[in-house]
This record gives structure tokens, C-alpha cells and sequence, in this order.
């Protein structure tokens, strides 16, 4: 057991911090430990990383600096953005336009809001998890103040046509925010190519420490602050910085930007090979997503007869680590609202099996899942009811 | 990696990695059938009956790790047993005899207790159906 190599294709739920990333905070603990808020050196040599990092974050993404303020996460960015939005402009509009297939992060805030008066429009997505830009543009009211699509799913992989609808958003005046958590860091994003007005990103996501994100606010947007108290994030966001952890960021932002670019190439080879792999090994087994519009890491697959958690614990006993959108575990046991919303059965939904690839995955490690997988399923199948009535 | 940070107790792991009796039984005296796809559990459960005792049972399952170690379980314990006791088994008896589950998978053992019911439920029905026939 203990000398099994470990296969970890979950990069998508989170990523190992990088040792550059770590080597980089380290000194915010206990050396350079001040508070940003004191003018003694200590706390101004805290300032001045917190603000190095917050200029990487918006050279990234072409922003201005003063545009980035940081979070805890991906989910309190995208938390800060709608409702900052909706109780900034309350008396201009209630509505809100978003997507079936948005994170939690995103599709619970939107449901709080609901509750709460305003009114929200889902949008469906195709058999891909596309949206339509057209859909958008016919959902606008006088009353629409915000429209929030993701730029990639966290799921299924595919990359929503984030750039049109920034161009509807912005010839109707509606404020535009994307939900980049699993983009940044690992395909290109730029706010003004994209024209949204908001952006979240998580640093866990592509290397970094887990509790910091950032959300991008363009100048001149009209937010609530999200957290009252002292001074901090142009008293936006309350609360002593998270230091180390933005150092991290930085750090993590800065690797990317040299990095992606040759990463994503790497990845989307692999992913090929697995996507094709697992075609050519398995029966009645399909790809969930976008053929072509998908992050360079995503393999979202339906094993049709078989439940998604017992083939991860079967993969886990074989040391590979991998995710499904079955919710045999959660209260409700409704399979991924994605997956139903691209229009999958639910014995499919359930049936699902997310592989995301990171910087650290080799040839061999999908060569060795395309080798275990297939004799999984065939367990599995030999004793599902369905396999039985297929035949 | 430690197996204290498991999901599942090493009961259930032993059974969900050799799940016993899978499989259908040729001219079953009992079927129950159970669960659907939105849940994402369906289980089936075939029995033999001889002289009032099951003699053998066996199952195939679609789903989680929980519901394929409650359905072996569940076959493990009725072999051998009268109609009578096997309708005793509860679905917490269940789960007890797999050093307990996830409260969130307490409904695996649940469907579990359904099916067999179920299965003697069919069983019952299939031979007051031949009784019949015979006094006719």
C-alpha cells in the first residue's frame, strides 16, 4: 500500500501549493509578520508585498492595480460581486441574468438574493453546456442590473462565450461579472478582451494557497463594501490582510503568467490521449462537455450501468484520485446540476467521472488510469441491474 | 494513506471490494426491486426458498459503495434463516453488522431492508399464487 504511487487527477477541486509559493510566504509568518496598516517598517514592509502581489494579480488580467481587491477565496469573490452589485443598485433595477450551470458560489447567492426580492433569470445551456450570447441579449430588461456567467465549468470543462456576452452587457449597460476561478493561471484572461466588469479567481486553483482569491472590480462599478470595518481594500473588504497568503498569490500569479502557456499545451495532449483512451478501452461511455471549447485539463466522462462513487473508491483503491458529479452523498442525492442541465438522464449524471490533469502528471499516470479503468467498469457491470435490462 | 481517514468503516470497504453472492438466481422464488435511477441506487434481490427457509440469495446492485456493501451484507444474513426471522432484519441491523455507516448513507441500508422485504413480499405472493392454483 504504502509504496503505491499516488495518481492525483483532481487539480480542478485543488492543487498542491507550489514549493516556489511556499518558499515566498514563509518569510510573512514570522519575520516579516507586521501589520500593512502600521507605518512602522514591519507593517510597511507587509504593505509594500501585499501591493507587489496586487499588481501582479492585475498585470495578469490587465487591470489597474487599485481594481483588485483581495478575498478569501473564489466563493467570497463571487459572493462580494452579486451582492455588492444588487444592494449597490437596488433602486435601479432588481434583476439578474446567470447561467444553469453556474458554481454553488454563484447559483446560491442567486437564490439569497431571490428571497430577498430580486428576481433572477437561469439561463440554459445546450447539450455542450453552452450558453447562448442570444439568450442573454433577449433576457435584458430595463430592470436587469447584473449578468453573471462563468468563464469555464468547473465540471464539464467548457469555456462559456464569456467575450460576446461582455460585448451585450456592455451595449446594454449592464454590469457584467465571470466567475475565472478555474481559468486564471491556466488559460488566458484579460478583463478588457473579455469586457466584464467583475472577475473572481481563487489561488488554490493554480498552485496557490487555499483561503486568498481576489475579484477584480473595474473602476467607476457601483459595489457595497463587503465587510465593514477598518480601512483595508479601500474599505471594501474589512480586515487585517491575509499576508502571507496574498504573498502566495502573487507568487502563484507571477509563475503562471511565465508558465501557462506551454502548460496548457502539455495538458491538452494528455487530456486527448486520456478522452481517446478511455473511448477506445470502454463501451457505452461518453464525453461530457465540449469537444473543443474545454479546458485544457477536463475529462468529464458517463460510464453508462455504474454509479460514479464506486468507481471512485475503485480508482482509489488503485491510488488514483478523481471526482464525480453522482451525489450518492449528499442530502438531496440529486446527481450535478450541471450535468442534468447539459440534459443528461440521471443514471448517466450519476454515472459520471471528472479527471482534471495538473502540471505534475506524466504520460504514464493516463496510461495507468486508461489500464484500470476499463476492468473497474467491468466489475462494477457485472453486477448493475442495468446492464442486465440493456441487454 | 491511513485507513482511520476513510469514508467507509474496513467492514464495508471488505465487502464493496468482494461484494458476495452477486448475481441472479435462476428460477427465483422471491425478486424485490428497489430504488430508481434519480437516486442513484437500484437494487435487486432474488431469493430461494426451501421448507420456509432461504436457502440462497443473491443481488445485483447499481450504486454507491454503501449500497453494494449493504446488498452483500443483506444476502450474507438471510442465508439460512426462516421467513419469519429474515423479516426481522432491520436496516440498522444492517449497517450494525458493517461497524455502521455515514449517516448520509443510512438510506443504502435502508433499500437494502426494502429489497428484501420486498423479495419475501414476492415470495409470499408466488406461493399463495401456487397454493391456489393447486386447491384448483
Amino acid at each position: 500500500m504504502a509504496t503505491m504511487k499516488r495518481i492525483y487527477l483532481d487539480h480542478a477541486a485543488t492543487t498542491p501549493t507550489r514549493p516556489e509559493v511556499v518558499k515566498a510566504m514563509l518569510p510573512y509568518f514570522a519575520d516579516a509578520f507586521g501589520n500593512p496598516s502600521s507605518i512602522y517598517s514591519y507593517g510597511q514592509e507587509a504593505r509594500g508585498a501585499v501591493e507587489e502581489a496586487r499588481t501582479k494579480v492585475a498585470e495578469l488580467i490587465g487591470a489597474r492595480s487599485e481594481e483588485i481587491i483581495f478575498t478569501s477565496g473564489g466563493t467570497e469573490a463571487d459572493n462580494y460581486a452579486l451582492k455588492g452589485v444588487a444592494y449597490a443598485n437596488e433602486r435601479k433595477g432588481n434583476h439578474i441574468i446567470t447561467t444553469s450551470v453556474e458554481h454553488h458560489a454563484v447559483l446560491e447567492v442567486c437564490k439569497f438574493l431571490e428571497r430577498r426580492g430580486f428576481r433572477i433569470t437561469y439561463l440554459p445551456v445546450d447539450k455542450y453546456g453552452l450558453v447562448d450570447p442570444d439568450d442573454v441579449r433577449k433576457a435584458i430588461t430595463d430592470k436587469t442590473i447584473l449578468i453573471s456567467v462563468m468563464h469555464a465549468n468547473n465540471e464539464v470543462g467548457t469555456i462559456e462565450p464569456v467575450e460576446e456576452v461582455g460585448e451585450i452587457a456592455k451595449e446594454a449597460g449592464v454590469y457584467f461579472h465571470t466567475d475565472a476561478v478555474q481559468t486564471l493561471g491556466h488559460i488566458p484572461v484579460n478583463v478588457d478582451k473579455l469586457k466584464v466588469d467583475l472577475l473572481a479567481i481563487s489561488a488554490h486553483k493554480f498552485y496557490g494557497p487555499k483561503g486568498v482569491g481576489a475579484l477584480y472590480v473595474r473602476k467607476g462599478t457601483k459595489l457595497v463594501s463587503f465587510m465593514h470595518g477598518g480601512e483595508q481594500e479601500k474599505r471594501r473588504r474589512a480586515g487585517t490582510e491575509n499576508v502571507p497568503a496574498i504573498v502566495g498569490l502573487g507568487k502563484a500569479v507571477e509563475l503562471a503568467g511565465q508558465e501557462m502557456g506551454k502548460e496548457a499545451e502539455q495538458l491538452a495532449h494528455l487530456r486527448d490521449k486520456l478522452i481517446k483512451g478511455l473511448g477506445d478501452k470502454i463501451d457505452h461511455i461518453r464525453l461530457n462537455g465540449h469537444p473543443t471549447r474545454r479546458l485544457p485539463n477536463n475529462v468529464n466522462v458517463s460510464v453508462d450501468f455504474v454509479e460514479g462513487e464506486s468507481l471512485l473508491l475503485n480508482l482509489d483503491l488503485e491510488g488514483i484520485c478523481a471526482s464525480t458529479g453522482s451525489a450518492c452523498s449528499s442530502a438531496s442525492l440529486e446527481p450535478s446540476h450541471v450535468l442534468l442541465a447539459l440534459g443528461l438522464p440521471p443514471e448517466q449524471a450519476h454515472g459520471s467521472l471528472r479527471f482534471t490533469l495538473g502540471r505534475e502528471n506524466t504520460e504514464a499516470d493516463v496510461e495507468r488510469v486508461i489500464e484500470v479503468l476499463p476492468e473497474i467498469v467491468a466489475k462494477l457491470r457485472a453486477m448493475s441491474p442495468l446492464m442486465k435490462t440493456q441487454k | 494513506m491511513p485507513d482511520v481517514w476513510s469514508l467507509y468503516s474496513e467492514k464495508v470497504m471488505e465487502h464493496f471490494k468482494n461484494p458476495r453472492n452477486v448475481g441472479e438466481i435462476e428460477n427465483p422464488d422471491g425478486v424485490g426491486h428497489v430504488g430508481n435511477p434519480v437516486c442513484g441506487d437500484i437494487m435487486e434481490l432474488y431469493i430461494k426458498v426451501k421448507d420456509g427457509i432461504i436457502v440462497d440469495a443473491k443481488f445485483k446492485t447499481f450504486g454507491c459503495g454503501a449500497a453494494i456493501a449493504t446488498s452483500s451484507m443483506v444476502t450474507e444474513m438471510v442465508k439460512g434463516k426462516s421467513i419469519k426471522e429474515a423479516l426481522k432484519i432491520s436496516n440498522k441491523a444492517v449497517a450494525e453488522a458493517l461497524d455502521g455507516l455515514p449517516p448520509v448513507k443510512i438510506h443504502c441500508s435502508v433499500l437494502a431492508e426494502e429489497a428484501l422485504k420486498s423479495a419475501i413480499e414476492d415470495y409470499r405472493n408466488k406461493s399463495k399464487h401456487r397454493k391456489l392454483k393447486k386447491r384448483a
